[in-house]
């Protein structure tokens, strides 16, 4: 049994007279026959029907409708959105879960078996063992080019994709480059076109190859797709312009990684900024096991203090930091 | 009037619209490297007819065969969606009266004419860029405006990227309807002059459908007359304009030469 | 602004009780009962429970109450518990005609068998605040006089009346009686059957649908309607339970049904005749079920074999637009953090900005 958060775990209001996760189990039945058909099919967009959570569309309805499809009561939870373990919707859906399936939940990347996300690949890597989960506000990647569903359709059962590369084309002659920084389109498995949700290109590459399950959730517009292991992913892109993803030339302010995505922290009014490391497990872990970083002026150093000290009450965070020592 | 098999073959084609007969039991050969004028006024049937014959209509009756490149003549409303939808973007080309319709508008003019190629696995921006250019100005197009979207462009430029844009892949089919409509008349000769240069050059076949039978007389071996849905006469194109047998092409033909 | 994010739970809990300290507003004044929304606030129980799909009246109470009359929200609140719900099975179709009617108009005839009812209905009074009901006495126990005649139990419709000429299409025009689809258990397909088409309108958002009747009038997708019918009454709901093999009544529901006749030209296959809209919503709620009504007909295009224009008459459009709690939860969910995004954007654009600083610094040398 891994380490888990004994605190979320016995939140009040366990219970309630709801279904563990939440949904009853004729509901999660269906979710997991729509999971088996997207992972026999990778990267194709399977309708399902999506229920009414008790979040709002748009704040990781069909991820909640997933991973409580798939959560027993042996698994351990780990939820993060913009890589954070702490922001405040990454806070309420492990509540939800802590709240409605008793499960353990985490911080520790590794120790978790299902990690929920909203926009970010964990910069740790995963294992067989484990399943990511992602929050997908817009499935179809060519929505943008076609508003017309029944027209998509047929332009993924027929792979015609040349539009999606006109597009990249217009960057090119536009820009010099592909300018297209987020929600990066791939094709999974040399046939589908999909869209791999608003993380940042930088993520892309993780995808491919990638040893756990990725499970992708979109509750308003009521799809579910994925990747299973060691799938084939391949962002699109030209021989003469080759797929790149973004690089920083600093590096994390707090833990000196040099090769994360990294979060801009703004210190002052006059353009003083520093970065960070938008994985906070990672940076916290690296911290603990002594890595520091160039914090720039007293501005930085203060703020480091003040993420210490904001993060000092909170159970959840206060682990994640010591558990190097431990 | 020639031994090898046709390009294009159709066979008792019909198309109604609920209760109204657009165009009925038209039968016709189209050989390689032909260029065929469909002629008559509007509401004669020659929009649906063209429709119908570019497999975008499925007629209500008839058959229409092409001679595909790998498996010879071929029903193509038995084709499968994605086999049409394929044979439109490489071996056909369709060529239509408002630019609107054929272009993307809010595209560059390069990208326009790359779609094409992109469709069909061209994935070196270089080489589709060259390409590009290289159709824009067999279409005398400037190349400065390679990256500009067709919605800042003049009519006859629309027309022109439209007509590169369906070249690229070099079809050996092309539909055109009303290739020169709503242009001025001196922006017109010029379109039809290179039209008729590409068509020679890269022995082309086409079907053009027209109401303007000096575009008629131009472009087209042969002509076919519409009146009401149905193909009145038919003949090589100087011997119908110059010595028209049936009654409606004769008015046809007095009217607009009088002018 | 960075640690304001990672507030985390802490902050949370603090939020809820403030959103509960709100709620309950100056505690010198009495608090709110669930039975003084019922009784008095009818109309928003009305349309909470219709936007919600579920008829409970003590249940949009309560839900009214905790989203502090915010009436989307409350809706939500009713959704999210109606989807936990176990289902015993289905009814049978209600049936209107048999409605103990309270109301009923008709704006294509002018008198009818059953008659006109006028009832309860704010059309005639002059919109005029009534400073009677600011007063701290109350309004009292207002009481309106008993008819000397019974209306008749059973009112034919209207479109039944013009269904004996065959001025009308049948009710199911296309002879579709199949089974019926049920979109809170399965995802929308496209192209929606008028069933789905329906159920998506009736748990549809009323202003969105307002707007969208209200554009077929002014003349975006046209279909000259008459109001045909609007009834307002109860009626029984009949459950076939599988031990008994025959239907017993399981309780009676409040509905509104709006029944709108539109002109049809006609195509090669149908003779000219008038076509329907149909409209139904949970308790009184009249101007829902005519706008659902507008816009149900304005969809039938399709199968009517109108050219499809305006956005009323596109179903991808509608249909995919009309939910409010779809619709607020993703407006509302950009408050979220996008940060990782927007990082991403901020590098894109200084490297955009780079580039064309070099390309013009080359163009001017």
């Amino acid at each position: 049994m891994p380490q888990t958060d004994n605190q979320t775990a016995a939140a009040p209001g366990a219970g309630e007279g709801y279904n563990f996760a939440y949904l009853d189990e004729q509901t999660k039945r269906m979710i997991r026959r729509c999971i088996l058909k997207a992972v026999a099919v990778p990267g194709y967009q399977v309708p399902f029907g999506g229920r009414e959570m008790p979040l709002p569309y748009g704040w990781g309805t069909g991820g909640m409708q997933v991973t409580a499809s798939i959560i027993g009561l042996d698994d351990t939870l780990k939820v993060i959105d913009q890589g954070a373990d702490d922001t405040t919707n990454a806070v309420n859906i492990r509540r939800f879960f802590a709240r409605t399936a008793q499960v353990g939940t985490t911080e520790v990347t590794e120790e978790a078996s299902i990690i929920q996300t909203r926009h970010r690949v964990p910069e740790d890597p995963m294992t067989e063992d484990q399943i990511l989960v992602y929050q997908v506000p817009q499935p179809e990647p060519l929505r943008t080019l076609e508003p017309r569903e029944i027209e998509c359709r047929k332009m993924h059962a027929y792979k015609e994709y040349g539009l999606m590369q006109v597009s990249l084309y217009e960057d090119i002659a536009r820009f010099g480059e592909i300018a297209t920084s987020y929600s990066y389109p791939v094709m999974v498995n040399e046939r589908y076109l999909m869209s791999p949700t608003p993380i940042p290109k930088f993520d892309n590459p993780k995808m491919d190859d990638f040893p756990a399950l990725q499970l992708f959730g979109a509750g308003r517009e009521k799809r579910i797709y994925a990747i299973p292991p060691y799938t084939k992913v391949k962002s699109l892109d030209f021989d003469d312009h080759p797929f790149r993803v973004q690089q920083w030339e600093e590096d994390c302010a707090l833990c000196g990684a040099e090769e994360t995505f990294l979060d801009e922290v703004i210190l002052d009014d006059s353009g003083g900024k520093m970065y960070v490391c938008s994985d906070s497990h990672f940076c916290g872990r690296r911290r603990a096991e002594g890595h520091v970083g160039q914090l720039p002026d007293t501005a930085a150093a203060a703020y480091a203090a003040a993420v210490g000290a904001q993060e000092a009450p909170d159970g959840d965070a206060a682990q994640a930091q010591g558990e190097g020592e431990t | 009037m020639n031994d090898t098999s046709p390009l294009l073959r159709v066979h008792n084609l019909s198309h109604a619209f609920g209760s109204l007969l657009a165009c009925a039991d038209i039968s016709f050969e189209l050989h390689s490297g032909e260029v065929l004028g469909v002629v008559g006024e509007s509401g004669s049937g020659k929009t649906t007819l063209l429709n119908c014959l570019s497999a975008r209509l499925m007629p209500t009756n008839g058959i229409v065969e092409y001679d595909l490149r790998d498996r010879g003549l071929t029903d193509i409303y038995a084709l499968s969606e994605p086999e049409r939808r394929f044979l439109l973007r490489t071996d056909w080309g369709v060529v239509m009266q408002n630019p609107r319709d054929g272009l993307r508008m809010n595209v560059s003019a390069g990208g326009n004419v790359g779609e094409r190629l992109m469709a069909v696995g061209a994935r070196h921006y270089g080489e589709i860029r060259s390409a590009a250019e290289d159709w824009l100005a067999k279409v005398e197009m400037d190349l400065g405006r390679i990256d500009d979207a067709p919605k800042h462009f003049s009519g006859g430029m629309q027309q022109r990227l439209q007509i590169a844009r369906n070249l690229v892949t070099k079809p050996r089919l092309i539909f055109m309807d009303e290739p020169t409509g709503g242009l001025d008349v001196s922006v017109q000769a010029r379109l039809l002059d290179l039209l008729r240069g590409l068509v020679r050059e890269l022995k082309l076949s086409a079907i053009i459908v027209t109401h303007d039978l000096a575009v008629a007389r131009l472009l087209a071996d042969r002509l076919m007359v519409m009146k009401d849905g149905r193909v009145v006469e038919t003949g090589l194109t100087d011997q119908v304009l110059d010595d028209p047998h049936h009654p409606y092409t004769q008015l046809l033909v007095s009217s607009v030469l009088q002018v | 602004m960075y640690v304001a994010v990672k507030g985390g739970e802490q902050a949370i809990l603090n939020s809820h009780k403030l959103v509960a300290e709100e709620r309950r507003g100056d505690a010198a004044v009495p608090e709110l009962t669930l039975n003084q929304i019922k009784e008095q606030m009818q109309l928003a129980v009305d349309r909470v429970m219709t936007e919600g799909s579920l008829y409970d009246r003590d249940l949009a109470a309560l839900a009214i109450k905790q989203a502090q009359g915010d009436l989307v929200e409350a809706i939500f609140l009713l959704r999210a518990y109606r989807t936990t719900l176990t289902r015993f099975g289905e009814t049978q179709p209600i049936d209107t005609a048999q409605m103990a009617v309270r109301r009923r108009v008709s704006a294509a005839y002018k008198d009818l068998p059953g008659g006109q009812i006028l009832g309860p209905s704010y059309d005639y009074t002059h919109r005029l605040l009534d400073f009677a009901l600011a007063a701290e006495e109350g309004v009292g126990e207002p009481e309106a006089a008993v008819a000397d005649e019974a209306v008749d139990d059973s009112i034919p419709r209207v479109t039944d009346i013009l269904n004996h000429e065959g001025l009308i299409e049948e009710e199911l025009a296309f002879g579709d009686d199949g089974p019926v689809a049920d979109l809170t258990r399965e995802p929308m397909a496209f192209p929606a059957e008028r069933d789905m088409r329906l159920q998506n309108l009736a748990r549809g958002d009323e202003g969105f649908l307002l707007a969208l009747g209200y554009s077929t009038q002014r003349g975006f997708g046209r279909n000259h309607p008459f109001a045909g019918e609007i009834r307002l009454g109860e009626v029984a709901v009949e459950f076939v339970p599988e031990e008994l093999g025959f239907p017993i009544e399981i309780g009676e529901v409040t509905v509104t049904e709006c029944q709108m006749i539109n002109q049809f030209a006609g195509s090669a296959e149908r003779p000219p005749q008038f076509t329907r809209g149909y409209g139904l919503a949970f308790g009184h709620c009249e101007r829902k079920t005519m706008a659902m009504a507008l816009v149900d007909r304005a969809l039938r295009a399709r199968e009517l074999d109108e050219s499809i224009e305006y956005p009323a008459q596109d179903e991808e459009f509608v249909l995919y637009h009309s939910d409010n709690v779809e619709a607020s939860g993703f407006v509302q969910h950009l408050k979220l953090p996008h940060y990782v995004d927007f990082q991403s954007e901020l590098q894109l654009i200084r490297s955009l900005r780079r580039r064309h600083d070099e390309d013009h610094r080359e163009a001017a040398e």
